[in-house]
Protein backbone atom coordinates (compact mmCIF):
# COMPACT_ATOMS: atom_id res chain seq x y z
CA UNK A 1 0.00 0.00 0.00
CA UNK A 2 1.66 3.14 -0.99
CA UNK A 3 0.82 6.29 1.64
CA UNK A 4 -0.81 9.82 0.10
CA UNK A 5 2.29 11.08 0.29
CA UNK A 6 4.41 8.16 -1.67
CA UNK A 7 1.53 8.67 -4.23
CA UNK A 8 2.00 12.29 -4.54
CA UNK A 9 5.71 12.34 -4.82
CA UNK A 10 5.63 9.26 -7.41
CA UNK A 11 3.74 11.82 -9.42
CA UNK A 12 5.48 14.71 -10.00
CA UNK A 13 8.22 12.67 -10.67
CA UNK A 14 6.32 11.11 -13.35
CA UNK A 15 4.88 14.22 -14.19
CA UNK A 16 8.55 15.79 -14.64
CA UNK A 17 9.48 13.04 -16.89
CA UNK A 18 6.97 13.53 -19.09
CA UNK A 19 7.54 17.09 -19.59
CA UNK A 20 11.54 16.34 -20.27
CA UNK A 21 10.46 14.05 -22.66
CA UNK A 22 8.26 16.31 -24.30
CA UNK A 23 10.94 18.85 -24.84
CA UNK A 24 13.14 16.69 -26.09
CA UNK A 25 10.72 15.92 -28.65
CA UNK A 26 10.05 19.14 -29.50
CA UNK A 27 13.73 19.61 -29.76
CA UNK A 28 14.07 16.83 -31.92
CA UNK A 29 10.93 17.17 -34.37
CA UNK A 30 9.98 20.63 -33.29
CA UNK A 31 12.97 22.24 -34.40
CA UNK A 32 12.86 20.24 -37.18
CA UNK A 33 9.47 21.13 -38.87
CA UNK A 34 10.42 24.41 -38.17
CA UNK A 35 13.60 24.59 -39.98
CA UNK A 36 12.24 22.67 -42.63
CA UNK A 37 9.89 25.29 -42.72
CA UNK A 38 12.46 28.41 -43.35
CA UNK A 39 14.17 26.20 -45.73
CA UNK A 40 11.15 25.63 -47.60
CA UNK A 41 10.00 29.46 -47.57
CA UNK A 42 13.59 30.53 -48.65
CA UNK A 43 13.25 27.47 -51.32
CA UNK A 44 10.23 29.63 -52.58
CA UNK A 45 11.73 32.94 -52.34
CA UNK A 46 14.34 32.82 -54.88
CA UNK A 47 12.58 32.19 -58.13
CA UNK A 48 9.37 34.07 -57.05
CA UNK A 49 12.32 37.02 -58.01
CA UNK A 50 12.27 36.00 -61.69
CA UNK A 51 8.32 35.10 -61.40
CA UNK A 52 7.27 38.33 -60.25
CA UNK A 53 8.85 40.28 -63.34
CA UNK A 54 7.69 40.38 -67.01
CA UNK A 55 10.09 37.97 -68.76
CA UNK A 56 10.86 35.46 -66.41
CA UNK A 57 13.71 32.84 -67.66
CA UNK A 58 16.18 30.76 -66.31
CA UNK A 59 18.76 33.16 -68.41
CA UNK A 60 17.41 36.15 -66.89
CA UNK A 61 17.71 34.78 -62.98
CA UNK A 62 21.67 33.50 -63.59
CA UNK A 63 22.60 36.80 -65.71
CA UNK A 64 24.19 38.56 -63.34
CA UNK A 65 26.17 40.98 -65.10
CA UNK A 66 27.43 43.07 -62.69
CA UNK A 67 29.84 42.18 -59.58
CA UNK A 68 28.51 40.01 -56.84
CA UNK A 69 27.86 36.89 -58.82
CA UNK A 70 24.54 35.36 -58.16
CA UNK A 71 25.80 32.91 -55.86
CA UNK A 72 26.78 35.55 -53.83
CA UNK A 73 22.97 36.59 -53.35
CA UNK A 74 22.49 33.36 -51.82
CA UNK A 75 22.85 34.25 -47.75
CA UNK A 76 21.84 32.45 -44.90
CA UNK A 77 18.12 32.51 -43.21
CA UNK A 78 17.99 35.19 -40.42
CA UNK A 79 20.64 37.60 -42.09
CA UNK A 80 18.24 40.05 -43.54
CA UNK A 81 17.04 40.18 -39.28
CA UNK A 82 20.76 41.03 -38.31
CA UNK A 83 21.70 38.24 -37.54
CA UNK A 84 25.22 38.32 -38.85
CA UNK A 85 27.08 35.54 -39.95
CA UNK A 86 29.81 33.79 -37.05
CA UNK A 87 32.80 34.19 -38.93
CA UNK A 88 34.84 37.13 -37.60
CA UNK A 89 37.51 38.83 -39.16
CA UNK A 90 41.16 39.38 -37.32
CA UNK A 91 40.53 42.49 -35.43
CA UNK A 92 43.01 45.20 -37.43
CA UNK A 93 45.21 45.29 -34.21
CA UNK A 94 46.08 42.32 -35.00
CA UNK A 95 47.97 42.78 -38.49
CA UNK A 96 51.32 41.86 -38.47
CA UNK A 97 54.51 44.03 -38.31
CA UNK A 98 56.59 43.16 -41.60
CA UNK A 99 56.78 43.47 -45.51
CA UNK A 100 53.54 41.40 -45.37
CA UNK A 101 52.02 43.62 -43.20
CA UNK A 102 53.24 46.63 -44.93
CA UNK A 103 51.37 45.19 -47.86
CA UNK A 104 48.20 43.96 -46.48
CA UNK A 105 48.07 47.97 -44.86
CA UNK A 106 48.37 49.00 -48.34
CA UNK A 107 45.63 47.22 -49.03
CA UNK A 108 43.12 48.32 -46.83
CA UNK A 109 44.26 52.14 -47.96
CA UNK A 110 43.27 50.92 -51.57
CA UNK A 111 40.12 49.65 -50.26
CA UNK A 112 39.21 52.74 -48.10
CA UNK A 113 40.25 55.48 -50.05
CA UNK A 114 40.52 53.83 -54.23
CA UNK A 115 40.50 56.72 -55.68
CA UNK A 116 43.82 58.41 -53.65
CA UNK A 117 45.46 55.58 -53.61
CA UNK A 118 45.22 53.46 -56.94
CA UNK A 119 44.51 56.79 -58.95
CA UNK A 120 45.50 54.88 -62.30
CA UNK A 121 42.68 52.47 -61.91
CA UNK A 122 39.79 54.47 -60.67
CA UNK A 123 37.65 57.09 -63.12
CA UNK A 124 35.06 57.95 -60.71
CA UNK A 125 34.44 59.24 -57.07
CA UNK A 126 33.78 55.68 -55.10
CA UNK A 127 35.85 54.02 -52.93
CA UNK A 128 35.20 50.10 -52.67
CA UNK A 129 34.15 50.73 -48.99
CA UNK A 130 31.20 52.51 -50.30
CA UNK A 131 29.70 49.17 -50.99
CA UNK A 132 31.81 46.61 -48.60
CA UNK A 133 31.02 48.44 -45.12
CA UNK A 134 33.54 48.58 -42.52
CA UNK A 135 36.27 48.14 -44.93
CA UNK A 136 35.62 44.89 -46.40
CA UNK A 137 35.17 43.39 -42.73
CA UNK A 138 31.12 43.31 -42.29
CA UNK A 139 29.18 40.30 -42.64
CA UNK A 140 25.99 41.22 -45.44
CA UNK A 141 27.79 43.94 -47.06
CA UNK A 142 29.38 41.47 -49.42
CA UNK A 143 32.34 41.00 -46.89
CA UNK A 144 36.28 40.80 -48.45
CA UNK A 145 36.64 37.31 -46.18
CA UNK A 146 33.97 35.70 -47.62
CA UNK A 147 34.65 36.55 -51.50
CA UNK A 148 38.28 35.58 -50.86
CA UNK A 149 37.57 31.90 -50.11
CA UNK A 150 34.73 31.67 -52.97
CA UNK A 151 37.07 31.96 -55.87
CA UNK A 152 38.53 30.81 -58.23
CA UNK A 153 35.04 30.10 -59.67
CA UNK A 154 32.85 30.00 -62.71
CA UNK A 155 31.17 32.98 -63.34
CA UNK A 156 28.48 33.75 -66.10
CA UNK A 157 29.66 37.27 -66.59
CA UNK A 158 33.11 36.32 -67.84
CA UNK A 159 31.18 32.72 -69.23
CA UNK A 160 35.03 31.59 -67.75
CA UNK A 161 36.64 30.77 -64.65
CA UNK A 162 37.69 33.87 -62.48
CA UNK A 163 40.19 33.87 -59.15
CA UNK A 164 40.20 36.24 -57.12
CA UNK A 165 42.32 38.73 -58.91
CA UNK A 166 40.27 38.61 -62.24
CA UNK A 167 36.91 39.58 -60.09
CA UNK A 168 39.10 42.39 -58.78
CA UNK A 169 40.13 43.66 -61.95
CA UNK A 170 36.17 43.04 -62.65
CA UNK A 171 35.65 45.63 -59.74
CA UNK A 172 38.17 48.31 -61.29
CA UNK A 173 36.25 48.24 -64.96
CA UNK A 174 33.08 48.33 -63.87
CA UNK A 175 32.15 49.72 -60.28
CA UNK A 176 34.71 51.99 -60.32
CA UNK A 177 34.16 52.83 -64.06
CA UNK A 178 38.41 52.51 -64.34
CA UNK A 179 41.05 50.10 -65.77
CA UNK A 180 42.32 46.81 -64.43
CA UNK A 181 44.87 46.90 -62.89
CA UNK A 182 47.27 44.39 -65.22
CA UNK A 183 48.01 40.93 -63.21
CA UNK A 184 50.07 40.90 -60.68
CA UNK A 185 50.01 45.04 -60.28
CA UNK A 186 51.46 45.84 -56.93
CA UNK A 187 47.78 47.03 -56.38
CA UNK A 188 46.01 44.23 -56.65
CA UNK A 189 48.96 42.26 -54.79
CA UNK A 190 47.81 44.68 -52.16
CA UNK A 191 44.37 44.29 -51.91
CA UNK A 192 44.66 40.47 -52.22
CA UNK A 193 46.76 40.01 -49.49
CA UNK A 194 44.26 42.53 -47.59
CA UNK A 195 41.53 39.72 -48.50
CA UNK A 196 43.58 36.74 -47.74
CA UNK A 197 44.45 38.03 -43.94
CA UNK A 198 41.04 39.14 -43.51
CA UNK A 199 40.40 35.82 -44.27
CA UNK A 200 42.22 34.11 -41.14
CA UNK A 201 40.50 30.97 -40.33
CA UNK A 202 37.84 30.77 -42.45
CA UNK A 203 36.85 28.07 -44.22
CA UNK A 204 37.35 27.18 -48.04
CA UNK A 205 33.46 27.68 -48.88
CA UNK A 206 31.31 29.77 -51.68
CA UNK A 207 28.36 29.53 -49.18
CA UNK A 208 30.37 30.64 -46.31
CA UNK A 209 27.28 32.56 -44.12
CA UNK A 210 27.74 36.61 -44.61
CA UNK A 211 29.02 36.37 -47.81
CA UNK A 212 27.09 38.89 -50.41
CA UNK A 213 23.94 39.94 -49.46
CA UNK A 214 21.22 38.66 -47.39
CA UNK A 215 18.59 37.43 -49.48
CA UNK A 216 15.46 39.42 -50.61
CA UNK A 217 11.91 37.94 -51.19
CA UNK A 218 10.35 38.98 -54.10
CA UNK A 219 8.47 42.40 -54.02
CA UNK A 220 4.21 41.89 -53.16
CA UNK A 221 3.83 44.94 -55.41
CA UNK A 222 6.45 44.41 -58.28
CA UNK A 223 8.75 47.47 -58.38
CA UNK A 224 7.55 51.28 -59.03
CA UNK A 225 9.17 54.04 -59.90
CA UNK A 226 7.41 56.69 -58.37
CA UNK A 227 7.27 55.45 -55.15
CA UNK A 228 11.10 54.40 -55.11
CA UNK A 229 10.78 58.22 -55.83
CA UNK A 230 9.16 58.87 -52.38
CA UNK A 231 11.37 56.49 -50.52
CA UNK A 232 14.60 58.29 -52.10
CA UNK A 233 13.54 61.68 -51.13
CA UNK A 234 12.56 60.56 -47.34
CA UNK A 235 15.53 58.22 -47.22
CA UNK A 236 18.38 58.45 -49.40
CA UNK A 237 18.80 62.23 -50.88
CA UNK A 238 19.71 63.99 -47.35
CA UNK A 239 23.19 62.18 -47.95
CA UNK A 240 23.34 61.33 -51.63
CA UNK A 241 21.97 64.10 -52.58
CA UNK A 242 17.85 65.10 -54.49
CA UNK A 243 20.27 64.57 -57.94
CA UNK A 244 22.08 61.31 -56.90
CA UNK A 245 25.72 62.69 -56.63
CA UNK A 246 26.24 62.47 -53.68
CA UNK A 247 28.33 65.14 -50.97
CA UNK A 248 31.76 65.88 -51.31
CA UNK A 249 33.63 67.68 -48.21
CA UNK A 250 35.08 70.99 -48.99
CA UNK A 251 38.12 69.76 -50.17
CA UNK A 252 36.56 67.65 -52.63
CA UNK A 253 36.72 64.40 -50.54
CA UNK A 254 33.24 62.32 -51.99
CA UNK A 255 32.04 61.40 -48.18
CA UNK A 256 28.65 60.06 -49.56
CA UNK A 257 29.06 58.24 -52.68
CA UNK A 258 27.32 59.00 -56.16
CA UNK A 259 24.80 56.90 -56.87
CA UNK A 260 24.55 57.50 -60.73
CA UNK A 261 25.57 60.27 -62.76
CA UNK A 262 29.26 60.53 -64.41
CA UNK A 263 31.05 59.67 -60.99
CA UNK A 264 29.44 56.75 -60.01
CA UNK A 265 29.28 53.15 -61.22
CA UNK A 266 29.08 51.98 -65.22
CA UNK A 267 26.52 50.05 -66.35
CA UNK A 268 28.44 46.96 -66.16
CA UNK A 269 28.71 46.72 -62.62
CA UNK A 270 26.98 44.56 -59.99
CA UNK A 271 25.35 47.36 -58.15
CA UNK A 272 23.68 48.42 -61.16
CA UNK A 273 21.46 44.96 -60.98
CA UNK A 274 18.11 45.75 -59.20
CA UNK A 275 18.26 42.77 -57.20
CA UNK A 276 21.86 43.11 -56.14
CA UNK A 277 21.14 46.60 -54.94
CA UNK A 278 17.87 45.85 -53.40
CA UNK A 279 19.63 43.83 -51.30
CA UNK A 280 22.61 45.30 -50.58
CA UNK A 281 19.54 48.99 -49.58
CA UNK A 282 17.47 46.48 -47.32
CA UNK A 283 20.49 45.54 -45.48
CA UNK A 284 22.85 48.25 -45.36
CA UNK A 285 20.96 51.23 -45.56
CA UNK A 286 20.41 53.98 -44.45
CA UNK A 287 24.00 53.85 -43.41
CA UNK A 288 24.03 52.35 -39.46
CA UNK A 289 20.45 51.30 -39.82
CA UNK A 290 20.26 48.52 -42.24
CA UNK A 291 16.52 46.36 -41.80
CA UNK A 292 14.98 49.39 -41.54
CA UNK A 293 13.79 50.28 -45.20
CA UNK A 294 10.32 47.58 -45.94
CA UNK A 295 11.62 45.05 -48.58
CA UNK A 296 9.17 46.92 -51.02
CA UNK A 297 10.82 50.47 -50.77
CA UNK A 298 14.26 48.84 -50.51
CA UNK A 299 13.14 46.99 -53.96
CA UNK A 300 11.19 50.55 -55.20
CA UNK A 301 14.35 52.87 -54.46
CA UNK A 302 16.60 50.13 -55.86
CA UNK A 303 15.14 50.65 -59.41
CA UNK A 304 14.62 53.94 -58.92
CA UNK A 305 18.61 54.45 -58.36
CA UNK A 306 19.14 52.37 -61.48
CA UNK A 307 16.46 53.96 -63.53
CA UNK A 308 18.94 57.09 -64.10
CA UNK A 309 22.31 57.63 -66.16
CA UNK A 310 25.67 56.55 -65.67
CA UNK A 311 29.02 55.63 -67.39
CA UNK A 312 28.66 53.62 -70.40
CA UNK A 313 28.99 50.39 -70.00
CA UNK A 314 32.86 49.38 -71.39
CA UNK A 315 31.80 46.25 -73.29
CA UNK A 316 29.27 48.66 -75.42
CA UNK A 317 28.99 46.94 -78.44
CA UNK A 318 28.64 49.81 -80.65
CA UNK A 319 24.48 50.00 -79.94
CA UNK A 320 22.03 50.38 -76.79
CA UNK A 321 19.76 47.64 -78.05
CA UNK A 322 22.05 45.16 -78.87
CA UNK A 323 24.15 45.53 -75.87
CA UNK A 324 21.14 45.16 -73.95
CA UNK A 325 19.63 42.12 -76.01
CA UNK A 326 23.84 40.36 -75.31
CA UNK A 327 24.54 41.81 -71.91
CA UNK A 328 21.70 42.82 -69.99
CA UNK A 329 18.20 40.87 -70.75
CA UNK A 330 17.14 40.87 -67.74
CA UNK A 331 14.35 43.11 -66.15
CA UNK A 332 17.30 43.65 -63.15
CA UNK A 333 18.37 46.11 -65.93
CA UNK A 334 17.31 49.21 -66.59
CA UNK A 335 20.32 49.62 -69.48
CA UNK A 336 18.76 50.09 -72.89
CA UNK A 337 15.07 51.00 -71.09
CA UNK A 338 13.22 54.13 -71.70
CA UNK A 339 12.60 56.59 -68.45
CA UNK A 340 11.13 59.80 -68.81
CA UNK A 341 11.69 60.07 -72.64
CA UNK A 342 15.15 58.97 -72.72
CA UNK A 343 16.77 54.75 -73.53
CA UNK A 344 18.99 54.65 -70.42
CA UNK A 345 22.80 53.57 -72.22
CA UNK A 346 21.94 55.57 -75.37
CA UNK A 347 25.23 57.74 -74.72
CA UNK A 348 27.25 56.45 -77.21
CA UNK A 349 30.97 55.00 -76.64
CA UNK A 350 32.31 55.00 -73.25
CA UNK A 351 34.24 58.00 -72.66
CA UNK A 352 37.92 57.25 -72.91
CA UNK A 353 39.63 56.88 -69.32
CA UNK A 354 40.60 59.67 -67.30
CA UNK A 355 42.50 58.66 -63.97
CA UNK A 356 40.94 60.09 -60.76
CA UNK A 357 41.81 63.29 -60.05
CA UNK A 358 39.68 63.03 -56.23
CA UNK A 359 41.33 64.31 -53.60
CA UNK A 360 42.65 62.12 -50.66
CA UNK A 361 40.88 62.25 -47.21
CA UNK B 1 12.76 102.69 -70.00
CA UNK B 2 13.45 99.43 -70.16
CA UNK B 3 16.99 100.03 -69.07
CA UNK B 4 16.45 102.23 -66.25
CA UNK B 5 13.71 99.60 -64.76
CA UNK B 6 15.57 97.22 -64.72
CA UNK B 7 18.40 98.99 -63.61
CA UNK B 8 16.58 100.16 -60.28
CA UNK B 9 15.19 96.76 -59.84
CA UNK B 10 19.19 95.52 -60.02
CA UNK B 11 20.70 98.13 -57.70
CA UNK B 12 17.32 97.13 -55.56
CA UNK B 13 17.74 93.75 -55.48
CA UNK B 14 21.55 94.42 -54.59
CA UNK B 15 20.76 96.78 -51.85
CA UNK B 16 18.42 93.92 -50.37
CA UNK B 17 20.67 91.38 -50.64
CA UNK B 18 23.34 93.77 -48.83
CA UNK B 19 20.78 94.60 -46.09
CA UNK B 20 20.14 90.71 -45.53
CA UNK B 21 23.68 90.06 -44.78
CA UNK B 22 24.51 93.32 -42.66
CA UNK B 23 21.35 92.15 -40.64
CA UNK B 24 22.86 88.66 -39.80
CA UNK B 25 26.04 90.79 -38.91
CA UNK B 26 24.53 93.52 -36.99
CA UNK B 27 22.74 90.34 -34.68
CA UNK B 28 25.64 88.62 -34.16
CA UNK B 29 28.18 91.91 -33.34
CA UNK B 30 24.98 94.42 -31.73
CA UNK B 31 22.18 91.74 -30.90
CA UNK B 32 18.53 92.76 -31.74
CA UNK B 33 16.30 94.51 -29.45
CA UNK B 34 15.95 92.11 -26.15
CA UNK B 35 18.67 89.80 -28.00
CA UNK B 36 22.20 90.08 -26.47
CA UNK B 37 24.88 90.23 -29.38
CA UNK B 38 26.10 86.63 -30.48
CA UNK B 39 29.71 87.58 -30.27
CA UNK B 40 29.08 88.14 -26.58
CA UNK B 41 29.00 84.11 -26.17
CA UNK B 42 30.07 82.79 -29.40
CA UNK B 43 33.91 84.89 -30.04
CA UNK B 44 34.24 87.82 -32.31
CA UNK B 45 35.27 85.15 -34.63
CA UNK B 46 32.36 82.98 -34.13
CA UNK B 47 35.28 80.33 -32.65
CA UNK B 48 32.98 79.88 -29.38
CA UNK B 49 34.29 79.53 -25.59
CA UNK B 50 35.58 76.36 -24.84
CA UNK B 51 35.50 76.46 -21.31
CA UNK B 52 32.09 77.79 -21.08
CA UNK B 53 30.49 74.97 -23.31
CA UNK B 54 29.83 77.34 -26.19
CA UNK B 55 29.78 75.87 -29.28
CA UNK B 56 31.78 77.61 -32.71
CA UNK B 57 29.06 78.64 -35.10
CA UNK B 58 31.91 80.06 -37.53
CA UNK B 59 31.80 78.06 -40.91
CA UNK B 60 28.98 75.56 -39.87
CA UNK B 61 26.55 74.71 -42.48
CA UNK B 62 23.53 77.35 -42.90
CA UNK B 63 20.70 75.26 -43.02
CA UNK B 64 22.16 72.97 -39.98
CA UNK B 65 22.66 76.12 -37.83
CA UNK B 66 19.01 77.90 -39.20
CA UNK B 67 17.41 74.28 -37.62
CA UNK B 68 19.15 74.62 -34.30
CA UNK B 69 17.51 78.52 -34.18
CA UNK B 70 14.65 77.07 -34.86
CA UNK B 71 14.67 73.76 -32.90
CA UNK B 72 15.07 76.54 -29.66
CA UNK B 73 12.65 78.95 -30.65
CA UNK B 74 10.35 75.99 -30.37
CA UNK B 75 11.79 74.54 -27.43
CA UNK B 76 12.91 71.27 -29.09
CA UNK B 77 16.08 71.84 -28.13
CA UNK B 78 16.52 72.82 -24.94
CA UNK B 79 18.95 75.17 -23.59
CA UNK B 80 17.93 78.27 -21.02
CA UNK B 81 19.74 80.87 -22.61
CA UNK B 82 19.29 79.71 -26.29
CA UNK B 83 15.78 79.13 -25.79
CA UNK B 84 14.90 82.72 -25.28
CA UNK B 85 17.21 84.33 -27.43
CA UNK B 86 16.12 82.45 -30.72
CA UNK B 87 12.18 82.99 -29.56
CA UNK B 88 12.83 86.35 -29.61
CA UNK B 89 14.42 86.55 -32.86
CA UNK B 90 12.08 86.98 -36.01
CA UNK B 91 12.27 83.75 -38.33
CA UNK B 92 13.93 86.36 -41.08
CA UNK B 93 16.66 87.02 -38.68
CA UNK B 94 17.02 83.64 -37.79
CA UNK B 95 18.01 83.15 -40.84
CA UNK B 96 19.93 86.27 -41.59
CA UNK B 97 22.03 85.02 -38.39
CA UNK B 98 22.36 81.67 -39.75
CA UNK B 99 23.68 82.67 -43.05
CA UNK B 100 25.84 85.16 -41.51
CA UNK B 101 27.50 82.83 -39.23
CA UNK B 102 27.63 80.17 -42.23
CA UNK B 103 29.71 82.39 -44.46
CA UNK B 104 32.36 82.94 -41.79
CA UNK B 105 35.86 81.32 -41.91
CA UNK B 106 36.36 78.01 -40.28
CA UNK B 107 40.03 78.87 -39.21
CA UNK B 108 39.38 82.33 -38.33
CA UNK B 109 40.53 81.63 -34.75
CA UNK B 110 44.40 81.79 -33.83
CA UNK B 111 44.56 79.51 -30.56
CA UNK B 112 42.62 76.04 -30.74
CA UNK B 113 40.11 76.71 -27.54
CA UNK B 114 39.02 73.01 -27.60
CA UNK B 115 42.67 71.64 -26.23
CA UNK B 116 43.13 74.10 -23.88
CA UNK B 117 39.55 73.12 -22.59
CA UNK B 118 40.67 69.48 -22.91
CA UNK B 119 43.80 69.84 -20.89
CA UNK B 120 41.96 71.75 -18.45
CA UNK B 121 40.08 69.24 -17.59
CA UNK B 122 43.68 66.83 -17.65
CA UNK B 123 42.33 64.82 -20.73
CA UNK B 124 44.43 66.64 -23.08
CA UNK B 125 46.74 63.61 -24.23
CA UNK B 126 46.52 63.62 -27.71
CA UNK B 127 44.84 60.65 -28.82
CA UNK B 128 47.30 58.43 -31.21
CA UNK B 129 45.88 57.75 -34.90
CA UNK B 130 43.96 54.64 -35.90
CA UNK B 131 46.70 54.30 -38.48
CA UNK B 132 49.43 54.72 -36.27
CA UNK B 133 48.38 52.69 -33.50
CA UNK B 134 48.10 49.75 -36.04
CA UNK B 135 52.01 49.61 -36.54
CA UNK B 136 52.61 49.32 -32.76
CA UNK B 137 50.47 46.67 -30.69
CA UNK B 138 48.89 48.70 -28.27
CA UNK B 139 45.00 49.09 -28.58
CA UNK B 140 43.79 51.81 -30.35
CA UNK B 141 42.22 54.83 -28.32
CA UNK B 142 38.22 54.14 -28.29
CA UNK B 143 37.96 57.59 -29.26
CA UNK B 144 39.80 57.41 -32.46
CA UNK B 145 38.57 54.05 -33.57
CA UNK B 146 34.64 55.17 -33.28
CA UNK B 147 36.02 58.55 -34.91
CA UNK B 148 37.58 56.81 -37.99
CA UNK B 149 36.42 53.20 -37.94
CA UNK B 150 32.78 53.16 -36.29
CA UNK B 151 31.98 49.98 -34.03
CA UNK B 152 30.37 47.84 -36.94
CA UNK B 153 29.66 44.81 -34.68
CA UNK B 154 27.05 47.55 -33.04
CA UNK B 155 26.00 48.51 -36.84
CA UNK B 156 27.37 51.68 -35.20
CA UNK B 157 29.06 53.91 -38.44
CA UNK B 158 32.33 56.16 -38.02
CA UNK B 159 31.85 59.67 -36.94
CA UNK B 160 33.68 60.41 -39.82
CA UNK B 161 31.39 58.95 -42.52
CA UNK B 162 28.95 61.85 -42.54
CA UNK B 163 31.26 64.49 -40.86
CA UNK B 164 33.82 64.08 -43.36
CA UNK B 165 37.29 63.25 -43.00
CA UNK B 166 39.00 64.75 -39.53
CA UNK B 167 35.40 65.49 -38.74
CA UNK B 168 35.63 68.45 -41.10
CA UNK B 169 32.27 68.63 -41.62
CA UNK B 170 29.93 68.18 -44.78
CA UNK B 171 27.59 70.84 -47.03
CA UNK B 172 25.45 72.67 -45.25
CA UNK B 173 23.84 70.03 -42.58
CA UNK B 174 26.65 67.92 -41.26
CA UNK B 175 28.54 70.00 -39.11
CA UNK B 176 32.56 70.02 -38.28
CA UNK B 177 32.97 68.39 -35.33
CA UNK B 178 36.46 69.65 -35.46
CA UNK B 179 37.28 73.28 -33.51
CA UNK B 180 34.27 72.32 -30.72
CA UNK B 181 35.60 71.49 -27.57
CA UNK B 182 35.03 68.38 -25.56
CA UNK B 183 32.50 69.83 -23.26
CA UNK B 184 30.87 71.06 -25.97
CA UNK B 185 30.59 67.43 -28.13
CA UNK B 186 30.05 65.49 -24.65
CA UNK B 187 27.10 67.38 -23.93
CA UNK B 188 25.01 67.57 -27.40
CA UNK B 189 26.33 63.79 -27.51
CA UNK B 190 24.27 62.97 -23.95
CA UNK B 191 21.47 65.43 -24.60
CA UNK B 192 20.54 63.40 -27.64
CA UNK B 193 20.83 60.36 -26.02
CA UNK B 194 18.94 61.26 -23.55
CA UNK B 195 16.32 63.03 -26.38
CA UNK B 196 17.07 66.38 -24.71
CA UNK B 197 17.78 67.82 -28.58
CA UNK B 198 15.93 66.41 -31.09
CA UNK B 199 18.06 63.73 -33.31
CA UNK B 200 17.58 65.41 -36.39
CA UNK B 201 17.26 64.64 -39.90
CA UNK B 202 16.26 60.55 -40.40
CA UNK B 203 17.13 60.09 -36.42
CA UNK B 204 20.60 59.73 -37.40
CA UNK B 205 21.91 60.69 -34.02
CA UNK B 206 19.42 59.80 -32.39
CA UNK B 207 20.06 56.08 -33.69
CA UNK B 208 24.18 57.00 -33.26
CA UNK B 209 24.01 58.26 -30.09
CA UNK B 210 21.93 55.40 -27.86
CA UNK B 211 25.03 52.92 -29.05
CA UNK B 212 27.28 55.14 -26.90
CA UNK B 213 28.31 54.49 -23.52
CA UNK B 214 29.63 57.61 -21.14
CA UNK B 215 32.96 56.55 -21.92
CA UNK B 216 32.53 56.32 -25.62
CA UNK B 217 30.97 60.13 -25.92
CA UNK B 218 33.83 60.94 -23.47
CA UNK B 219 37.08 59.46 -25.38
CA UNK B 220 35.25 60.70 -28.86
CA UNK B 221 34.33 64.22 -27.60
CA UNK B 222 38.31 64.22 -26.67
CA UNK B 223 39.79 62.85 -29.99
CA UNK B 224 38.00 65.97 -31.90
CA UNK B 225 38.72 68.39 -29.37
CA UNK B 226 42.26 67.39 -30.03
CA UNK B 227 42.05 67.02 -33.43
CA UNK B 228 44.05 69.85 -35.72
CA UNK B 229 41.14 72.30 -37.21
CA UNK B 230 42.64 71.95 -40.62
CA UNK B 231 45.09 69.58 -41.03
CA UNK B 232 45.01 65.75 -40.02
CA UNK B 233 43.80 63.56 -42.62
Amino acid sequence: MMTPRRRLVLGAAVALLLVIVAIGAFDYWGMEAFTQRKLAALRQASPDVSASVSAPSPAAFKDIAGDPPHAELVAPAGAASGARAAFSPPLESQLPSGEFGDVIRRGREIFVDTGRAAPAYVGNSLRCVNCHLDAGRLAGASPLWAAFVSYPAYRSKTKSVSTFQQRLQGCFEYSMNGKAPPPGAPELVALESYAYWLATGATVDPKLAGRGYPALPAPAQGRDYTRGEQVYAANCAFCHGADGAGQRSADGFAVFPPLWGPESFNWGAGMGRINNAAAFIKANMPLGMGGTLTDQQAWDVSLYMNSHERPQDPRYSGSVQNTRSTLHDTDESMYGREVAGKVLGATGAPRPFKPSTVPGR
Amino acid sequence: MTLGRNLSWAVFGVVLSMNVHADGATIAQKGAGSVAACQSCHGVAGEGVASAGFPRLAGLGASYLLRQLEAFAEGTRSNAVMMPIAKALSAADRKAVASHYASMPFGATAAMPSSSSAASRGTSAPKVSAVATAESAPAPAVGATLATRGRWSDTLPACEQCHGPGGRGVGADFPPLVGQSAAYLAAQLTAFKSKARPAGPMNLMGVVAQKLSDADVQEVSDYYATLPPGGAR
